[in-house]
């Protein structure tokens, strides 16, 4: 984590720069390989961070847990995962503001791409790339990009899945998670994920790692988005609410037979 | 010198009188010796007989595995058990000693231990030390007045659930909990349950590993399976076993026989009644 002392290294127009801590923030994606290409799902609410602000700038420390004092679901309508060229499909959790800066970066990238007009597009794996190298240059200048970035596209048939973190560490996988996920969901996934599901046995184990999430991970809400991408294209369904279940008989009455305990 | 200053002993709780002391030397470069903590996934659930404890048997001091298989279901009543995560000191103390207050209460009243007994022995000691005991249990037992399944916090909280899962590992088994729970499971069904919910801890969480454990209790029996599942046997050892190159030679040999050297005084006075 970034600590004070590169204030004096870096001069004084840095310190206006420097994302230290997040705003608004993404909670989970999960995303899969199945049969035809990838499938990816989030939720749609956004968390906005109240933190210490001192002459109208925010007190600048490393860790937000020291200096937020709570939070708020402000946003519920936030499109966590996005196409990216005729390929890819990237989703992202963390700082919302930092993964929109990450769509223009791309979208300058595509544009390019598309002007040299020679029949190449760039696939998951070229843009898994970029995205890693812009994550690491900037954690580099202490300056990260606050996000934990989901890539997954298919190319000539070929089916990839990659995921960024913040620092700039990536890998492929056949299932990726970022933030919560990689705790609820991939023990799940880890056990019953196999090769060649089908489309609606992969959107079955999605929405059973979803709704534990939405169980467990407190910055979760209960409207959700599945993306798929395959070789034809990509297609990102509407967003739709899981059904959830409180009626454990234990949960009636939880104090029935311990009086005193609550 | 005035009178008045008496020495009072100290009423219980800690003294923190070295704390100053400590963070002079921490700030020196000098660190205290990292503690054994248990890391752990403890998992307990109710199921329509009774109450199924699991947990993992790895102990860590830092990131050294400094036990591979220790035990973390500590009995507490005939008809209570207790699993501990946190630090192994904490839990082992907390446990043994309402272990014993427990055995007490049923000498005084004559009767079976109750679950909410435990509980609130339990939680009234952590609250006192306002989490500095760092002890998270989940207590399940069976009772007259049926299955009680708790969880207990370092602060002294607690919760009565129908399945709950605490440790490091907690993420990975509640993951499985979610999914696979439902009510009215048979036995065979919750012990498969649990033994998942801690494999998922054992093998997606690095403070938790070795095997798994368990204990059924059930209204007047209970089953302690120790080591109930092993998926991290050691699988390859050498068949030559360990033959040591050179034996320590023996230069001299000296016996002193101790007899004459302690007196036993035969007749002695008998103890006061």
């Amino acid at each position: 984590m970034a600590s004070k002392q590169p204030d004096a290294l870096l001069g004084p127009e840095s310190d206006s720069q420097r994302t230290q801590y997040p705003y608004v923030t993404g909670t989970s994606v999960v995303a899969i390989k199945y049969k035809d290409g990838i499938l990816m799902a989030s939720d749609m609410g956004g968390d906005m961070i109240y933190c210490l602000i001192a002459h109208g700038l925010p007190v600048k420390v490393t860790m937000p847990e020291l200096c937020s004092y709570g939070s708020t679901l402000r946003y519920k309508s936030v499109e966590r995962i996005k196409p990216i060229g005729k390929h890819s499909l990237l989703g992202a959790s963390g700082e919302i503001s930092d993964f929109q800066e990450i769509l223009r970066y791309l979208d300058e990238l595509i544009l390019y791409d598309n002007m040299w007009d020679d029949g190449n597009s760039l696939g998951p794996k070229e843009v898994h790339n970029y995205l890693t190298r812009i994550m690491y240059n900037r954690r580099n200048k202490f300056n990260p990009l606050w996000n934990s970035l989901v890539l997954g596209g298919v190319k000539n048939g070929q089916k990839y899945l990659g995921t960024v973190s913040m620092i700039g560490v990536n890998f492929e996988d056949d299932h990726v998670a970022s933030g919560f996920g990689n705790h609820l969901a991939r023990p799940i996934l880890r056990q019953e994920w196999h090769e060649n599901l089908s489309f609606e046995d992969g959107v079955r184990l999605l929405e059973k790692c979803m709704l534990i999430l939405l169980y467990r991970d407190r910055s979760a809400v209960n409207k959700f988005q599945i993306a798929k991408i395959t070789e034809e294209g990509v297609t990102i369904h509407q967003p739709y609410s899981l059904k959830t279940n409180w009626e454990f008989s234990a949960f009636q009455n939880p104090s029935q037979g311990a009086v005193g305990s609550w | 010198m005035s009178t008045s200053s008496v020495e009072l002993p100290p009423k219980g709780g800690f003294s923190f009188d070295l704390c100053k002391r400590n963070e002079m030397l921490a700030k020196k470069g000098a660190n205290p010796p990292s503690f054994r903590k248990t890391g752990t996934t403890i998992v307990g659930l109710i199921f329509q007989d009774g109450v199924i404890l699991g947990a993992d048997t790895r102990a860590t001091a830092g990131s050294i595995v400094c036990d591979k298989n220790c035990e973390k279901i500590h009995y507490m009543a005939p008809n209570i058990y207790c699993c501990g995560a946190g630090t192994a000191a904490d839990t082992e103390a907390v446990t043994d000693m309402v272990n014993s207050q427990l055995q007490l209460h049923r000498y005084h009243t004559g009767r079976e231990s109750r679950v909410v007994t435990a509980l609130t022995l339990l939680k009234s000691h952590l609250f006192k030390y306002q989490g500095h005991v760092q002890a998270a249990l989940v207590l399940g037992g069976v009772d007259v007045t049926g299955p009680h399944l708790h969880t207990i916090y370092p602060h002294g909280s607690t919760d009565t659930l129908p399945f709950a899962t605490m440790g490091s590992g907690s993420l990975a088994a509640m993951a499985v909990f979610e999914s696979k729970y439902r009510e009215g499971l048979s036995k065979e069904e919750g012990i498969n349950l649990v033994c998942e919910a801690i494999c998922a801890g054992i093998f997606n969480d690095l403070g938790s590993g070795s095997n798994v454990d368990l204990c059924v209790i059930t209204k007047g029996h209970k089953e302690y399976l120790r080591n109930y599942q092993v998926p991290n046997h050691r699988a390859h050892i050498s068949s030559k076993g360990f033959t040591f190159p050179k034996k320590t030679e023996v230069l001299l040999t000296k016996i002193t026989p101790l007899d004459e050297k302690v007196e036993v005084i035969e007749a002695g006075d008998a103890m006061e009644e």
